[in-house]
């Protein structure tokens, strides 16, 4: 088998070593270029046609280029040095404009080129009369080449990643009323996509670090329904139709039917759930449908629960049964996030999105508060919900069931808890909840494939604040979270309130690992 | 034809630049993860201080590029300490958080606009690279190799400097790790209490390894400045400290060789699939996809192949099992 190995590799290098120069490709023909593309501002795939561009070397023209209909452009130069660029303003059609940016001013700028370089040169587009950049999209590319990295993307991705508020100002003291109220807001929103991450870890040690795509899974279900299903949005509510209707079976039916037929009865329902959602894929592309957005985020939320609870079923009940390591399950859920995150974006594109409809309100003025009223429904829901969920933990039996995995795994299965069971509906909860909260962020913000991410760092905030796998403390702590982001922007720049989160997390690693809520372990 | 092609494309970024840089920091993660059972997720932080420690000294101040990379390993080593002293008493899964956390937020700050006078914001900084050019012994513009291995004369340079710190690295960690020090982290790895009723100071060893680790990440991120002669903030995104787990444990973790071999497999593994989606998408076979969702394809990959790696072959190409299967508490 080895000796194979080594014979397949050195015939593989072999081979390479002819090859001539197979591999040279346009990227390095050696000479020094300028090369860029030139896209529409609110479609990157779109390139913009016939913009000239124009190279001169101490007063004299060099060479002039052109984007081709993909908005592309290369301009050649003779060799190394200092070279001005202009982007002649004539030639960009009329709905654009030249971005200015520290490099590029007037449709001008300098540029430096080494011996043998290939470098991009970045032109943004704006749409006229705009000021900045608002829509401006990000993209993301691996780097297997050595262009890759420093390819045409860079730039786009100019605009703050921030969390916008709206309506705030006037002097400090309003400034700190307004601000309150927006972080309590965001806290709650924080709050209550953090309960599942916390509820997760207590029950199986494990740290979800996909969470945060789960998060934005559930904003993007319901963009994608409240902004009219048509093929895709059919096929994927088919598959996690016939993914939740196996999850369930398995919950409820176990020990009631015989094994095998329970087996068979999941895979018919998953294979079902596949086959009509390429039935319907293929043959019906055109059925479209569309609810509001309330409906849209119903749906969300089930599929939310779905995901999550098919998560556990099909991937961390397997691997806890192999007895794999935790830092094992750490790299997996990695691994997840990575998987979830990108076909996301395969899926819906990297397009900045709001819920239609909701964008521009009225604002509404309590005292010296003005919200939209999309505002105040996602504080109510969230309260609703939040209350929901702690009555749901305190008072029923599957509740109280959670809450005894969650502090001692061990005590509640030698206690008669069928803790596999358990952990199923923590996951069914987790992952409905999330998707809520995906849903009120993304009503609050913008929806977008990385949404969920940005949000995890100040869910992990939260959690580690309130304590580590207590449900109570992931809600103090998204609490305590969103008004300490929020009110620090009174100080310091908004760029850095998810600094503060994080330096919040690490004084309380300081004082009191264990959480506001956790108990005591020793550690360390 | 084309097939082949790919493969010469793919084994020519094998032993690329990139290949050498990831290399230096897997070597790094190695150090964390490897030896001493620490959770770093967030090693592109390091990376990232690295390359503006140098960038900053060069672009703003007007400094030498050496003492940009002293400066660079300086940033590293705070980093270090700030991560590792509120951490590195509590479990491991408090360091990942944390490391995570922090990398994201180090890469949002270097991006904000009020930092914009040192970091020039999201354009991040050019021209860095003269400096390292300036002493290049091969012709800058040239080309050298044969076959299909052809590299620029500053690609070469650049790929002796990265695979020469990568070889050095590597023979520091074999030296450390046949030391008693290397003994002691190996231990703390295993079991940290059992380490600790022995007498050693359990938190001093992994605060050393950390920094240690930390010094390779930011050398690799140094080095990218150097052979891209530019940075941007955007380009440390936490896909970067992905990468890097799927090379360790493609490679093998607590493998002294590991991360040479796993940084030279994946960089061939992304450069031939990217390289054969193309090609599928140039031959009309890909009908759903276009363009940019190739590299969102790719990174799905890395993620799927870093799912499979854990579940069936945790010790990668050439670990040993016995070792990866520990449980760390």
């Amino acid at each position: 088998m080895r000796t194979r190995l080594v014979t397949v590799l050195l015939a593989l290098i072999t081979a390479f070593l002819v090859i001539p120069g197979a591999a040279a490709t346009a990227d390095e023909e050696g000479g020094e270029s300028l090369h860029g593309q030139i896209v529409q501002p609110d479609d990157r795939d779109q390139g913009v046609e016939g913009i000239e561009i124009t190279v001169f070397q101490e007063g004299d023209e060099i060479v002039a280029a052109a984007t081709d209909p993909d908005g592309m452009w290369e301009a050649e130069l003779p060799g190394p040095g200092t070279y001005r660029v202009v982007v002649d303003q004539e030639s960009i059609p009329d709905d654009f404009a030249v971005r200015e940016t520290p490099m590029l001013s007037n449709g001008e700028a300098e540029v430096e080129v080494e011996s043998g370089d290939r470098r991009p040169f970045i032109v943004l587009l704006d749409v006229a009369g705009a000021s900045s950049g608002a829509e401006a999209e990000r993209s993301e590319s691996p780097s297997p080449d050595d262009e890759a990295t420093e390819g045409d993307d860079e730039g786009s991705s100019a605009e703050d990643e921030s969390v916008e508020v709206e309506g705030v100002s006037g002097g400090f003291g309003e400034r700190f009323v307004q601000l309150t109220a927006a972080g309590l807001l965001f806290g709650l929103v924080i709050a209550v996509s953090a309960i599942g991450l916390s509820l997760i870890f207590g029950t199986t040690q494990v740290i979800n670090f996909s969470h945060g795509d789960m998060v934005t899974f559930g904003a993007m279900m319901a963009l994608l329904f409240s902004s009219g299903a048509a093929g895709m949005g059919n096929s994927l509510l088919a598959i996690f139709a016939g993914l939740g209707v196996a999850v369930l079976l398995g919950a409820f039916m176990e020990g009631r039917l015989g094994r095998t037929v329970l087996v068979a009865l999941q895979w018919v329902s998953v294979m079902a759930g596949i086959a009509l959602a390429t039935v319907l894929g293929v043959f019906f592309p055109d059925l479209g449908w569309k609810v509001p957005l309330w409906a849209a985020a119903g749906i969300a939320v089930v599929m939310g629960a779905v995901l999550g609870g098919s998560l556990e079923r099909y991937l961390w009940r397997p691997l806890r049964k192999r007895n794999v390591a935790l830092i094992q399950m750490f790299i997996v859920s990695i691994g997840l996030a990575l998987v979830l995150r990108h076909v996301i974006l395969v899926m819906f594109g990297a397009n900045r999105s709001r819920y239609a409809g909701f964008q521009v309100q009225e604002l509404v003025h309590i005292g010296p508060i003005s919200m939209p009223p999309r505002d105040l429904v996602i504080m109510g829901v969230a309260v609703v919900v939040l209350v929901l969920v702690a009555c749901l933990l305190q008072f029923t039996r599957i509740g109280k069931a959670m809450r005894a995995v969650s502090d001692n795994r061990d005590l509640a299965e030698s206690s008669g808890i069928d803790v596999d069971r358990v952990t199923l509906y923590v996951w069914l909860l987790g992952g409905g909840l999330a998707s809520l909260g995906g849903v009120l962020f993304g009503l609050n913000q913008v929806v977008d494939y990385e949404m969920g991410f940005r949000l995890l760092l100040l869910m992990f905030a939260a959690v580690i604040l309130g304590g580590l796998g207590t449900a109570y403390g992931a809600m103090v702590g998204g609490i305590s979270v969103g008004l300490v982001a929020m009110l620090s922007t009174l100080w310091f720049p908004t760029q850095l309130m998810q600094a503060w989160a994080l330096a919040l997390m690490i004084l309380m690693l300081l004082v009191r690992p264990q959480g506001l809520l956790g108990q005591r372990e020793r550690v360390g | 034809m084309d097939i082949l092609m790919i493969l010469a494309e793919a084994a020519r970024s094998a032993v690329g630049p990139i290949a050498a840089i990831y290399a230096l920091a897997a070597v790094g993660l190695n150090m964390h993860f490897g030896y001493t059972g620490l959770l770093n997720f967030g090693q592109v932080g390091f990376m990232l201080v690295g390359a503006y420690g140098v960038g900053i000294s060069v672009a703003v101040f007007g400094l030498p590029v050496s003492v940009g990379f002293l400066v660079g390993l300086a940033c590293a080593v705070v980093l270090a300490l700030l991560l590792g002293i509120p951490t590195l008493r509590l479990r491991a899964d408090y360091l990942s958080i944390t490391t995570i956390a922090a990398a994201e937020v180090l890469r949002l700050v270097y991006r904000a606009s009020f930092a914009e006078s040192v970091t020039n914001g999201v354009y991040g900084l050019q021209n860095l690279s003269s400096g390292f050019r300036a002493v290049n012994p091969f012709d800058g513009g040239a080309r050298y190799g044969f076959g299909s291995f052809v590299f620029t004369g500053n690609q070469l340079w650049l790929m002796t400097v990265a695979w020469g710190l990568v070889g050095l690295a590597v023979l520091l960690t074999w030296l450390l790790i046949h030391s008693p020090w290397g003994r002691v982290i190996k231990g703390i790895r295993e079991d940290e209490d059992a380490v600790r009723s022995l007498g050693k100071n359990v938190f001093a060893y992994k605060m050393q390894a950390l920094v240690l680790g930390g010094l390779l990440g930011a050398l690799a991120g140094a080095m990218l400045a150097m052979h891209q002669g530019a940075i941007q903030p955007d380009q440390f995104k936490p896909q970067v400290t992905f990468f890097l787990w799927v090379i360790l444990l493609l490679g093998g973790a607590g493998r002294v060789f590991g991360p040479i071999l796993g940084s030279m497999a994946f960089w061939f593994l992304m450069s031939f699939t990217d390289g054969l989606l193309r090609w599928m998408g140039r031959e009309g076979w890909l009908p759903f996809l276009s363009g940019p969702d190739f590299g969102a394809i790719q990174l799905a990959f890395a993620g799927v192949m870093l799912v499979l790696l854990i579940v069936f072959r945790p010790q990668g190409l050439i670990g040993d099992r016995k070792e990866m299967l520990v449980n760390v508490k």
